[in-house]
């Protein structure tokens, strides 16, 4: 008996680093990554949503604070994160009612998140640049 | 048979429930209000075509809802994010309060900026 306790005392190796994570982890992390942007950055969506209702000068400099390269940007990287959600939200609600689940379509569902998340920020980025 | 103590028990199954559901929400009004918006996109040019998208009844109804599910699955997201990476319980619980304040705030906010209109 002592000697089977031993035996199971197999050394554990998890090796969680993102560089190393297989394609569903990857996209398991940047889903939390891209939520937590998403939800810091609301509170300039809602600057934004706010200053263009509220009156036409107003309209106007939302669309003029859009030409400044720095907002530019923050709106690219929200454009990303909402758009990686998205799609791996998609993907993660299809693995819930079962489909997918098996190891080969997971990986390959997992790499179509990325392929048109960042297809599709390309597109709709290149709309706002 | 696993001994679990039911009275007063939070397992998160609800939770669960509320994230997907609010998902599905969301999923729809992005597709239906994206698609909308990209059809027409003159709506963006002018303010009063702006305006008058959120003035409808029913645009104000769909972005309520949209709102709502935001609010829910980011507090499920986020509470899960920091049950799993913040392991003391002060700085966890101090997290947690700072994110349904941020929360409730922005709704706070997104209501009044439709109801103002």
């Amino acid at each position: 008996m002592p000697e089977l306790t031993i035996k199971k005392r197999r050394p554990i190796w998890y090796n969680l680093s993102p560089v190393n994570l297989p394609i569903p982890g990857l996209v398991s992390i940047f889903h939390r990554i891209s939520g937590l942007l998403l939800v810091l950055g609301m509170v300039w969506l809602l600057f934004l949503l706010d200053m263009s209702l509220r009156s036409e000068p107003g309209f106007h400099d939302s669309r003029e604070y859009f030409t400044h390269p720095v907002s530019k940007l923050g709106l690219l990287i929200l454009l990303w994160s909402f758009l990686h959600h998205f799609v791996a939200g998609i993907r993660y609600l299809l693995l819930d009612i079962h489909v997918g689940i098996e190891l080969v379509n997971a990986r390959r569902s997992g790499f179509a998140v990325f392929a048109i998340s960042l297809v599709a920020t390309v597109i709709f980025g290149t709309k706002i640049w | 048979m696993v001994n679990r103590v039911v009275s007063g028990a939070h397992y998160g199954l609800k939770d669960w429930l509320v994230q997907r559901l609010s998902a599905v929400v969301m999923t729809a009004y992005v597709l239906l209000i994206g698609s909308y918006t990209l059809i027409s996109e003159t709506i963006t040019y002018t303010y009063a075509s702006w305006k008058s998208l959120f003035e409808q009844g029913w645009m104000r109804t769909a972005t309520l809802f949209f709102v709502l599910s935001i609010l829910l699955h980011a507090w499920v997201g986020v509470r899960d994010v920091f049950m799993d990476y913040v392991k003391n319980t002060g700085m966890r619980l101090t997290l947690q309060v700072l994110t349904v304040l941020w929360l409730v705030g922005c709704g706070g906010w997104a209501l009044q900026i439709l109801w103002r209109i």
